[in-house]
């Protein structure tokens, strides 16, 4: 195969693009579709401060990677989630990246600040893993970014993983999940705005750009990830995608382009009145958020967090 | 017989595959789907119509991860 561009021999194909990449051009063709899809976003200004949420794997390590080539003021956020060896490992990959870039990486460790991993804080509630995690995340991240003073979150979250979303919450046809697919959410009371860049990018690109680039990232799986229901979706997108490149695509931008404003004008005629959560302050629906029952089910006897515990400041620059 | 030595991940383990052997057959053989899939060599990234010679080593790496969002 040879380079789309400079007929060089290629090193990746992209067959949804028909095309195929050299080393150089494959990564000059990551940046493009990265500032593409930011700029028919409207994600991120040029003076803003971004904090880039973290995990020490491949999507999240390359968008930090490419928002720093592209002159973004990018710090990184890592979250020990309690997961063993796992999270220790995932941690050190993350560490490492950012001194080799000399950015800040800030690190906010769960059983530290709010008492509780991942493991015990799901089964206190009897939540699958990846659900009292992603619960967790999100919160965590919110709080980082907002004591942080950071206008922005960014979020690795690639095609793949978009469009294996879309296909379950279509599947069950969560209509809340749904008014909230969006490339960007906007800040509202609370919340920081919250962006994906990497969303016109597969995930065997951004691994494709990690591993050109010598970015040294996780590669084994979470051992809580068993029985994910979005790895079932990934390999059925990934079946049609074998036999119609470019339906995974199809899937995710026709639902950005033409379902969505449907969903959003739904979305803001049934939305319910956002409170305060009575113990933490967050932006909830009911009066203690999701997050804060799980940590009192958890944790009773832990400290609130926010003030028992400052975000730990990672040695390293 | 000359083979080519092949590491898969998730979990870790090693085959043994007669070569010289194209990507696209070796991933046919191991019923893997290109799509999950990078193969590589060195630092190197092996496209599908290339051939891995006999006696060498590769690694094919998924690229799926999971997880919440
Ligand atoms: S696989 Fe699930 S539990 Fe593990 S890090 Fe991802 S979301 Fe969390
Ligand atoms: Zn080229
Ligand atoms: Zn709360």
């Amino acid at each position: 195969m040879k380079c789309r561009v400079c007929r060089e021999k290629a090193v990746i194909d992209i067959r949804r693009h028909n095309a195929a990449f050299c080393r150089e051009h494959f990564i000059h063709h990551c940046r493009q579709q990265v500032v593409r899809a930011m700029e028919k976003f409207d994600m991120i200004a040029r003076e803003e401060r971004v904090l880039v949420a973290v995990s020490g794997g491949k999507d999240s390590l390359m968008l930090w990677d490419v928002l720093l080539d592209l002159g973004y003021a990018a710090d990184g956020l890592y979250i020990g989630l309690g997961i063993g060896e796992y999270s220790d490992a995932s941690h050190e990959k993350a560490a490492e990246f950012a001194a080799r870039r000399e950015a800040h990486l800030v690190v906010v460790d769960l059983e530290t600040s709010y008492g509780f991993g991942i493991p015990g804080g799901a089964r206190s509630v009897r939540r699958a893993a990846c659900s009292a995690c992603g619960l967790s995340k999100r919160y965590v991240m919110n709080d980082a970014a907002i004591t942080g003073g950071y206008d922005v979150l960014a979020t690795g979250h690639n095609l793949d993983d978009e469009a294996a979303v879309l296909f379950g919450n279509v599947l069950h046809w969560n209509m809340d999940a749904l008014v909230r697919q969006r490339p960007v959410l906007p800040a509202s009371r609370g919340f920081v705005r919250k962006v994906k860049p990497l969303i016109r990018l597969g995930e065997r690109e951004t691994a494709a750009y990690s591993v050109l680039n010598g970015i040294d990232y996780i590669v084994e799986e979470c051992p809580m990830v068993e029985g994910n229901t979005g790895l079932r979706y990934k390999a059925a997108l990934n079946e049609l995608e074998t036999a119609a490149p470019g339906t995974k695509n199809q899937l995710y931008f026709g639902f950005v382009e033409r379902a969505l404003p449907h969903f959003e004008q739904l979305g803001a005629a049934g939305g319910a009145a956002v409170g305060e959560c009575g113990r933490c302050g967050a932006p909830t629906t009911g009066d203690v958020c999701a997050f804060c029952r799980m940590r009192e089910t958890a944790a009773p006897s832990a400290p609130r967090g926010a003030e028992g515990s400052e975000p730990e400041l990672d040695p390293t620059p | 017989m000359p083979t080519v030595k092949v590491r898969l991940r998730n979990p870790n383990r090693e085959v043994e595959i007669a070569g010289p052997r194209r990507v696209s057959a070796i991933l046919r053989e191991l019923d893997i789907n290109p799509e999950s899939v990078l193969v590589i060599c060195g630092d190197e990234l092996l496209t599908r119509d290339e051939e891995v010679a006999a006696d060498s080593e590769i690694e094919i790496r998924p690229v799926i991860s999971g997880g919440a969002p």
